[in-house]
């Protein structure tokens, strides 16, 4: 569904500042594919992401979505199908409007006409779906999404992200930045959301049991390249100390203890 | 005295309505905007020509309306396509109006004199009610300024408002929701600089003749209004943040119209110094911003609410 073909991206190519990000990637992403990244700081996973999501260019190679080469489309063109979370839970949602218009926002994706939509129905809708979050949220809908914690406002970005029914999400370490409560109650409820709607789905990841535990494939990558890639039957039976057997016989180098946490 | 009362809230509900194109770059959107400097003479430019050549008003008011909104997406595509940063950008068109305002109006100032303008139709319909002319110039631009409010307070509402909100607040999300942020930025300066130009065509009427130097530091004015208003009623409801606007354009122009009585009185202070008296006001609003913003940290720090 999506392909990426000889992938290349170097930042201030040319310049002593040169920095190959991404070397040569290939990577076939499948249909309700539920895939976890790891890798230390500096691997290049999410400048693979930003690749994927058209924020930037890639220096060499092209990018595929459902056969169309999406290399040249801007963004905001290419999030009509690509449903994205940060780690910083201010970036998915408006600080200063309340959670039903950033809900009536985030209904459907593309552009914004002068009319207004947001009616009683609406507002039944909405509650209703807050009310999944059980977070007493659907109390709360004329407030300013402001007033919301980190945990709350990443699941608010998650509900509004699932609605829109996108065709790709990307999840950029979407729960590194909550408290340990609150972030397995986001990555619990990101697990059940992709079930229920089999979403097609690549989650980043620093902490290596959750890469283990989630998805049904796992990617490794090491300075701008993918060094590991198993999936199915291979991937259900990893644990953390073969992951990190299989790291050094392919890199021959310590895993940075500090960036990768044997949780 | 009533004639004071009413010529501060005539002044402060047409400079209102600047003031509510100021608030919609500085504020909602966070693109600081010079153009203002030069779409408010274009609008009193756009009318004083076209009373001169005997159209009518009204139609002048939309053609004013439609010039701002022009020279507001010029702004935003020299911004958003040559990458210029938003002041300079703001900075570059204020100077091409200028140009441009002098073409429009065949010289530097022009007169209105015995010409009949809406302002003047209006006094006259309302002179068979008794009302001397300062009152019925500010019943009609309190009219005038609420009308407005409402249909921007309506199109705050629709989902294009709600994104041009959001822009100002978080241009990632704008993004992902699929929009082009560049298109919302084009549309939020040019709907600025439409209502700055149509505060200008009533000036224009209201002094009774058009003026290239009308507009100069005209932004000044409209931001010391909008940090006024943002001192005044605590809300996230687009209703009150315009209502805010407009009170605040209001205590402006009384601050404005001590300091000009100040003129008669004091001999140490003349016409020439208001411009003075106003960016005062402005670093003040600034300054008292930063303390209650310091004041709050504080107090969130210790654990009072």
């Amino acid at each position: 569904m999506v392909n990426l073909e000889h992938v290349n991206m170097i930042f201030n190519q040319g310049t002593l500042d040169e920095n190959h990000a991404i070397k040569k990637i290939n990577l076939t992403i499948h249909e309700s594919d539920f895939i976890t990244i790891i890798g230390s700081n500096g691997a290049g996973k999410t400048t693979l992401f930003n690749l994927i999501a058209g924020s930037f260019r890639p220096t060499s190679g092209k990018i595929f979505i459902n056969k169309h080469d999406v290399t040249r489309v801007p963004e905001h063109k290419r999030a009509r199908y690509i449903g994205r979370i940060f780690q910083n839970p201010l970036l998915g949602t408006a600080s200063n409007m309340s959670i039903e218009d950033n809900m009536m926002m985030c209904y459907d994706k593309g552009f914004k006409w002068p009319l207004i939509r947001l009616s009683k129905k609406m507002r039944s809708f909405f509650k209703a779906e807050l009310s999944k979050l059980n977070m007493n949220l659907e109390e709360r809908m004329k407030e300013n999404v402001r007033m919301l914690s980190g945990g709350q406002r990443q699941a608010l970005t998650l509900l509004m992200m699932v609605m829109s029914k996108p065709t790709l999400i990307l999840l950029d370490e979407h729960t590194a930045a909550l408290d340990p409560k609150n972030a397995a109650l986001v990555l619990s409820m990101t697990n059940d959301f992709i079930e229920e709607n089999k979403l097609t789905t690549i989650m980043i990841t620093h902490n290596m049991s959750q890469a283990i535990e989630f998805g049904n494939r796992l990617l490794m990558m090491d300075e701008g390249e993918i060094i590991l890639d198993v999936q199915g039957k291979v991937k259900r039976k990893l644990t953390i100390e073969k992951l990190v057997k299989k790291f050094h016989e392919i890199r021959k180098h310590d895993f940075e203890s500090d960036e990768i946490r044997l949780a | 005295m009533v004639n004071a009362l009413a010529s501060i809230i005539t002044e402060g509900c047409m400079f209102g309505i600047m003031v509510l194109g100021v608030f919609i770059t500085f504020r909602v959107l966070k693109f600081p905007d010079l153009t203002v400097d030069g779409s408010f003479p274009l609008g009193a430019a756009i009318m004083t020509s076209f009373i001169v050549s005997g159209y009518n008003p009204v139609l002048a008011i939309f053609i004013a309306f439609l010039a701002g909104l022009l020279a507001g997406m010029v702004t935003a595509v020299m911004h958003n396509e040559l990458k210029i940063p938003n002041l300079l950008a703001g900075i570059l068109t204020m100077i091409m109006l200028y140009s441009i305002n002098l073409k429009i109006l065949g010289a530097s100032n022009v007169s209105l004199l015995n010409k009949k303008t809406i302002l003047g139709n209006v006094f006259l319909f309302l002179k068979q009610f008794g009302l001397s002319r300062e009152v019925s110039y500010a019943l009609f631009f309190l009219l005038l300024i609420f009308f407005i409010k409402f249909l921007l307070d309506l199109f705050f509402r629709t989902d294009l408002g709600m994104t041009l909100g959001a822009l100002g607040d978080n241009q990632q999300m704008v993004i992902s929701q699929g929009v082009n942020p560049k298109v919302i930025k084009i549309i939020g300066v040019g709907l600025s600089n439409g209502l700055v130009a149509i505060a200008g065509s009533f000036n224009a009427q209201y002094q009774g003749f058009g003026d290239v130097g009308f507009g100069q530091g005209i932004i000044i004015a409209g931001l010391a209004a909008v940090m006024i208003g943002e001192f005044l009623i605590k809300s996230n409801k687009i209703f009150w943040l315009t209502f805010n606007v407009i009170l605040g354009s209001i205590i402006f122009n009384a601050v404005m119209y001590g300091a000009r009585t100040l003129t008669f009185v004091l001999p140490f202070i003349t016409a020439s110094d208001l411009k003075l008296v106003q960016v005062i006001l402005v670093i003040s609003c600034l300054v008292a911003i930063r303390i209650r913003s310091n004041l709050r940290k504080r107090s969130s720090k210790s654990g009072k609410p």
